[in-house]
């Protein structure tokens, strides 16, 4: 029964047990058993990511309006696994003036930074890597090293449409991490905590959700631009850059920055399920960690089917408008957003649960409204503009 | 030798090597890319003290945007930069003597201090916490927090003076 | 667990190699016939004209100014965000004055036209 209310804490302490009757050092055995965990920890993540390939083609598909993958095993349940080992049997072609040490190890960082932000994640009540005090930071700074993998990918491929792509792209992201951060202290301020096992422990009674909706709104969509995805995807262009910082990739690279991708929108799906739905919380989840392990995976598995949603419906926008609606309209309204939250979780610290709540929810009505206002307005004068300067070029 | 001793002297290689890297390769780019090692030394030796925040503000900044300004402003120059010039000029052997006598003085004075060789500080309950409060009650760093607003304010308007007048 | 970074930095070095082994089986088991035709630069079709270190726009730098004065004030945000609950009332209000003297810079920007893609 033990096993079944905190398992990671059962095996850590029998292999403990294990190994030092074995006659090992305190530290070696702990170690070991760290390095055992990791890897089990990261494989299970790599199996998931070639899940992730099948869920979206047959995705895709379905929006589509096609079948997509359904012939190899049950719904086409194992079509990954030829994907993969073609992937590997691929020709690897290293262009001529490539810059081969950048060149190789550019894929290699995209597809660490996103396994690295698994380190934090919690996924379930006493299941996760480790408590990190400044977990949501370390989320941006595995970020940064993602963006810095483009840039390489992109400048050693001696390619000017990957050059292209690439600069685009750390444009989209850069920009959009602005928000992103706004939107990641939002939860920081509620919980008084940057750790994520705290922010998701205390969403036991009410999800963030509730609490701050538009901040949930301003994650999702900064999130979708720093994955590059639709309508942010101007990285890729394929009509104009054909596609992006990876064009020059063949075989098994390419396959990293293609696992890559899928695995962070996955993991941005599970950082919206923890930040703002709640994580692992769930009926009984409490005292069965596996239970909420499940729970985590379902949340983030729509949280990510939310981003494919968007991505197969709305068509790509434009560069300028692109930085304009960053800069112009998400960063102000990120941070207005978080002035309010702040002083409107100060005053009602101490009030009842259903009044803190409904004060917060209120708030962030009340803005967005004041927002949809102020655009329609600005929207009528620029219209109304347009008129009246109308005739006086007609004549 | 402790296993942290061996961290740090092997951060502390790393740091090193790919500093001199930074200072003798020819490729803008790749100065740039060693010098990302470097700062990743600086946040790994940070992450051995317990510093966590500042390891990882590390990472986000100086990472992830002043190299990436850096890379963006290399990519502003031309190639030529490439050429094959002499990296040095005459006066190397007075800036090699002065580097090697401030370099011994430092190693001179670290050896007359008394808490020879570095010792974390220790702050009651969660650092964090501590640096947290500190920084934002009347009675510590508020106005440097306020004014650090300001200084922010003055390099953003001081970029837009210079990006504009070319 | 007294350094959360020893657990991290095993992850940080097992998340590496993973990717490096994935490369490595496929350079051990992919063939490798190059020519100069397939290892020439993929410009669909057109012959490559010069080398890829063109100059860019400086619109691109500009972003990534502002980007590196708003990312150095939401670090300082965040110790602001985590003592907002120990601290009284008067604490938020200092980080609304250090955000609106920063949104005073984003406006700033704004009216000289530097966030408009030219």
């Amino acid at each position: 029964m033990e096993f079944l209310t905190d398992p990671i804490k059962v095996v850590y302490d029998w292999l403990l047990e294990l190994f030092l009757g074995w006659g090992w050092a305190d530290w070696v055995a702990v170690l070991v058993i760290y390095l055992l965990g990791i890897v089990l920890f990261i494989s299970a993540v790599m199996v998931l990511d070639i899940l992730l390939v099948w869920v979206e083609r047959k995705v895709v598909a379905r929006f589509q309006d096609r079948l997509g993958p359904n012939r190899v095993g049950p719904f086409g349940l194992f079509q990954p696994f030829p994907d993969i080992i073609k992937l590997i049997l691929k020709e690897d072609i290293t262009p001529e003036g490539a810059d081969r040490v950048v060149f190789n190890l550019a894929p290699i960082l995209s597809l660490g930074s996103v396994l690295f932000l698994w380190a934090v994640v919690p996924l379930a009540s006493r299941i996760y890597g480790v408590d990190l005090n400044v977990a949501l930071l370390y989320i941006v700074a595995a970020g940064a090293i993602g963006t810095l993998s483009i840039i390489m990918a992109g400048w050693a491929s001696n390619n000017k449409y990957a050059l292209l792509g690439a600069y685009r792209m750390v444009a989209n992201m850069i920009s959009y991490e602005i928000p992103m951060v706004v939107a990641l202290l939002i939860p920081t301020v509620l919980v008084g905590s940057m750790s994520f096992v705290a922010i998701t422990e205390a969403q036991a009674n009410y999800w963030f959700v509730l609490v701050s909706p538009l901040g949930a709104l301003i994650f999702l969509v900064a999130a979708i631009a720093e994955l590059g995805r639709s309508p942010f995807d101007l990285n890729e262009g394929e009509s104009e850059i054909v596609s992006g910082y990876h064009i020059e990739y063949s075989g098994m690279k390419f396959g990293l920055f293609y696992a890559g991708e899928l695995l962070h929108a996955f993991t941005f799906g599970g950082f919206i399920a923890a930040l703002f739905f709640g994580g692992w919380h769930g009926p009984w989840a409490e005292q069965y960690p596996l239970l909420g392990a499940f729970y985590f995976v379902v949340k983030a598995m729509l949280g990510y089917w939310v981003i494919m949603w968007v991505k197969y419906t709305v068509p790509r926008i434009r560069i300028d408008h692109m930085l304009a609606f960053n800069w112009k309209f998400l960063t102000p309204l990120a941070f207005i957003l978080l002035m309010v939250t702040a002083v409107t979780h100060r005053v009602l610290l101490d009030a009842p649960t259903w009044l803190y709540i409904s004060g917060m929810f209120l708030s962030n009505v009340l803005l967005a409204w004041i927002t949809v206002e102020g655009l329609r307005m600005q929207a009528r004068r620029k219209r109304e503009a347009d008129v009246s300067a109308e005739p006086a070029a007609a004549d | 030798m402790t296993a942290e001793q061996i961290i740090f002297f092997l951060t502390a290689a790393l740091i090193l090597i790919s500093a001199l890297m930074v200072v003798t390769t020819r490729n803008l780019v790749h100065a740039a890319l060693w010098l990302i090692a470097v700062l990743f030394g600086a946040a790994v030796l940070f992450a051995t003290l317990d510093a966590s925040f500042l390891a990882v503000v590390q990472i986000v900044v100086y990472i992830g945007a002043i190299a990436i300004l850096f890379i963006f402003a290399v990519m502003l120059t031309r190639r030529n930069l490439l050429d094959k010039v002499s990296q040095t000029n005459a006066g190397w052997p007075w800036a090699a003597g002065i580097s090697v006598a401030a370099f011994a003085g430092l190693v001179f004075l670290v050896g007359q201090m008394h808490n020879a060789g570095a010792q974390k500080g220790e702050v009651s309950g969660d650092p964090l916490m501590a640096l947290s409060t500190a920084l934002v009650s009347p009675d510590a760093y508020v106005l440097a927090f306020e004014v650090a607003s300001i200084m922010l304010l003055a390099a953003l308007v001081g970029a837009v003076y210079i990006a504009n007048r070319k | 667990m007294e350094n959360p970074w020893i657990y991290l930095g095993l992850f940080l070095v097992v998340g590496t190699i993973i990717p490096i082994a994935a490369i490595v089986m496929a350079a051990i088991l992919a063939p490798r016939k190059p020519n100069p035709i397939k290892l020439s630069t993929y410009e669909c079709g057109m012959e490559t004209v010069g080398d890829s270190w063109v100059q860019f726009k400086a619109q691109y730098y500009v972003f990534a100014l502002a980007f590196l004065i708003f990312d150095v004030e939401t670090v300082f945000l965040f110790p602001w965000a985590l003592s907002l609950n120990m601290m009284p009332l008067f604490v938020a209000v200092e980080g609304i004055i250090f955000i609106l003297i920063l949104l005073a810079g984003l406006y700033y920007i704004w009216q000289k036209g530097m966030l408009d893609w030219v």
